[in-house]
């Protein structure tokens, strides 16, 4: 009897341990995702030989935003307009939950995996497009449509890579759940497979970071806002807070892509090969993983949206199933090769 | 999935768009992302200038041509000055005639420069876009230079130039061509090599030869569908009989005509750097003597309005050719009438035919490649609010209302 309230009262910490813990998570997540949307822009800005705003910017807009009336449209469905900015950013925030930052185990990492982050990534997107067919401005529809489209394109390359890296895992044995991010964390896999397999990564990761603009709509994949061919899309009717829960849900899709990423080919620890310990290792990877998380948001959306203009969406579909997912399943053939051969 | 009767939504892009420049509807009948129809409804921005001008005399009102189109601001002045000068028969000295295609080519640049960035701010290419408007930043320096303005210049006057091109000017120009022919390679780079900008524009808003020609297509949007057609070339006015101007036509450079967007774009950016050498050209041979036939303002209006006449002129403006037409009663101080036919004007009927087939994000696009200058182009429009009457005229009963006013005028 004493036994088992004891297990009870461990289990009660754990739970209070993990919500406190995943709370204070997604408070920086959220933070950090308005800063990368401000480097973004200082980038962009010096990209283009221009001056640029200042990097807090980003956060001066998303707090006068959140001081703004909401409008609802008359002809829109008010509750799903309004609900869906919001369950965006929930759903975005909660991939945060399964991912391992640095040193620090992922939070309900035992409860779920890459299945689960395609899912919920793919919910954002779904809650964003349902936002913008509430509206019931024309425009905004269409805008819905082509973010629908555009996630059905890039879930093809996105499906490959995943259940490729899952089965070297299973197949390799690598220690851990094959489809969890912990096992690819604890291992790095450049170092399991041979030089095809190396080069089949690097075309995996290729690929993923080419799910980058699509994830977040930006650059080449400026599709579902373009604005100046749709006035902003799917957004059009959004105003005050729910504009603002728009843009975190964007610049949040763009980091949890790239954390994924990160957590899938970038694994290596700082603090470990430093010689770090304890405390210290955590902090130092804790830091570690955000500069690695930003370089890669960096390179997936501000590079690509400097250098490029923005495709049209069968061009898009284009891009994601034959030329993305092309490279994707040259990496995940070549890999297979080196691992069974 | 293909159902017989297939269900059409209509999407405006404008009056006002992001994508746009200027106020202009385009009704969109949209398949899905495919335009089947599209019905181009101006009258937005309707200003009335050619009434404003019955009430001022004609140096007065070439200030108010000045302030027909802010991009092309001194094409107007010129036409309407040639108009004027044509109708009194006033002499234009050689140097001031050397001076105004310099200003012209400068201006053609101006416009070229900014219409690039334009366009591929419209696909989405902001990098692009802001290179277009750092370049765009040196030729408004040097008309700032040169004439003391950056977009309305104040240079025409009737009978000759205001501003003399001196040493200082000389040198500045010199150097802007130095500067354009090291810089503007950048946009060449976005016409030829970025598979992006081509993919967005190879095929979009196709307009054929014998279409541009049967909807009078004019300037770049002809040319870029293989019209050999250039006023500077066709019908030389100012210096242009004295320097070798060859309309710019993509077969001479590509072999083949598409007469889609990135034709328009290619036919701009070689246009700009036919604009360097005719400079350059216009530079080397400039003449001496005088800027002006007659530099008392007093006397020259005293002579205008001894003047009795119809003036005509047409030149090739950095969109095609400006078409003004201006009435002098002798004894009468103010202008009888003016016309003025904005290339817009003819480009403008070409749109519908550009949009079919094509897709919903290529319609800013598409509406953008013709360089539209929309204030220039409004000369009428129908209201009647009180009785919410929606009431489109037809081409029977315009060409009727055309007849009777000549008619009009020509008895007044």
């Amino acid at each position: 009897m004493q036994g088992k309230n004891e297990e009870v009262d461990a289990g009660m910490m754990t739970f209070l341990l993990k919500i406190i813990a995943g709370a204070a998570l997604m408070l920086l997540v959220g933070i950090f995702a308005i800063l990368f949307e401000g480097l973004d822009r200082v980038i962009h800005a010096k990209m283009q030989r221009r001056v640029g705003p200042p990097v807090l910017q980003a956060f001066y807009d998303i707090l006068k935003l959140l001081g703004k009336e909401n409008i609802t449209p008359r002809s829109g469905n008010k509750w799903l307009f309004n609900m869906s900015p919001w369950f965006s950013v929930a759903v975005t925030l909660l991939v945060f939950m399964y991912i391992p930052i640095g040193s620090f185990p992922a939070i309900l990492g035992t409860s779920g995996g890459l299945i689960l982050i395609i899912y919920l990534l793919g919910l954002s997107a779904v809650m964003m497009a349902i936002g913008g067919f509430a509206s019931g401005n024309p425009i905004a529809n269409v805008g819905a449509q082509r973010e629908m489209i555009l996630m059905m394109s890039y879930e093809l390359p996105l499906a490959v890579v995943v259940t490729t890296m899952a089965w070297l895992a299973y197949t390799l044995g690598l220690p851990g759940q094959p489809f969890s991010l912990e096992t690819f964390a604890a291992t790095s896999v450049w170092g399991v497979v041979g030089k095809a397999g190396i080069f089949g990564l690097a075309l995996l990761m290729v690929s993923l970071i080419l799910v980058i603009p699509g994830e977040t709509g930006k650059g080449i994949m400026d599709i579902t806002e373009a604005k100046t061919e749709i006035l902003e899309g799917l957004t059009i009717e959004y105003s005050g807070t729910n504009l603002a829960m728009i843009h975190l849900a964007i610049s949040l899709r763009a980091l949890a892509m790239s954390g994924v990423i990160v957590g899938l080919f970038i694994p290596w620890s700082l603090g470990a090969s430093i010689g770090f310990s304890g405390g210290l290792l955590f902090a130092v990877d804790f830091v570690w993983f955000w500069v690695k998380t930003f370089a890669v948001a960096i390179l997936g959306v501000t590079l690509i949206r400097t250098a490029y203009g923005r495709f049209k969406i069968w061009q898009a579909s284009e891009f994601y199933w034959f030329k993305t997912a092309g490279l994707a399943l040259a990496g995940m053939i070549l890999l297979s090769l080196d691992v069974l051969l | 999935m293909a159902s017989e009767n297939k269900q059409t939504y209509k999407i405006p892009i404008g009056p006002v768009h992001v994508g746009l420049k200027e106020p202009i509807t385009a009704w969109l009948d949209l398949d899905g992302e495919r335009i089947t129809k599209a019905t181009i409804r101006p009258g937005a921005i309707h200003r009335g200038i050619e009434f404003m001008a019955r009430d001022r005399n004609p140096i007065q009102v070439i200030s108010l041509s000045e302030r027909i189109c802010g991009i092309c601001s001194f094409s107007h002045v010129e036409c309407f000055v040639r108009a004027v000068e044509d109708a009194a028969e006033i002499p234009v000295p050689t140097r001031a005639q050397y001076i105004r295609a310099i200003v012209l080519e400068l201006e053609r640049i101006h416009s070229h420069v900014l219409w690039a960035g334009v366009a591929c701010y419209t696909i989405g290419f902001d990098s692009a876009f802001h290179l277009g408007m750092l370049l765009r930043e040196k030729v408004m320096d040097i008309l700032e230079a040169f004439t003391g303005n950056r977009v309305n210049y104040g240079m025409g006057t009737i009978g000759g130039v205001r501003w003399d091109v001196t040493p200082a000017v000389d040198k500045a120009l010199r150097e802007m061509l130095e500067y354009y022919r090291r810089e503007f390679d950048a946009f060449y780079d976005v016409v030829t090599e970025d598979p992006i900008a081509k993919a967005r524009m190879r095929d979009v808003g196709v307009l054929s030869r014998e279409d541009a020609i049967a909807y009078c297509a004019l300037g770049p949007t002809a040319r870029a569908s293989g019209v050999r057609c250039d006023l500077r070339w066709s019908a030389p006015y100012e210096a242009y009989a004295d320097i070798n101007v060859k309309p710019v036509v993509p077969q001479d450079y590509y072999g083949e005509v598409h007469g889609d967007v990135f034709d328009r774009f290619l036919v701009r950016v070689l246009e700009v750097y036919q604009s360097l050498d005719i400079i350059e050209n216009c530079l080397d041979g400039l003449p001496e003597g005088d800027i002006m036939t007659e530099p008392k303002i007093a006397k020259l209006l005293g002579d205008l309005k001894k003047a009795d006449g119809l003036g005509w002129a047409a030149i090739e403006a950095p969109r095609g050719d400006a078409t003004h037409v201006v009435k002098l009663t002798g004894g009468q101080e103010n202008l009888t009438w003016w016309k003025v036919r904005a290339p817009t004007y003819s480009n403008a009927v070409s749109w519908p035919v550009m949009f079919v087939d094509n897709e919903l994000a290529d319609a800013p696009l598409i509406i953008n490649s013709v360089d539209p200058c929309i204030s220039c182009m409004e000369r009428m429009l129908v209201t009647d609010k009180s009785t919410d009457s929606k009431q489109v005229v037809s081409k029977a009963e315009l060409l009727e209302e055309c007849r009777a006013k000549t008619r009009r005028l020509m008895q007044g």
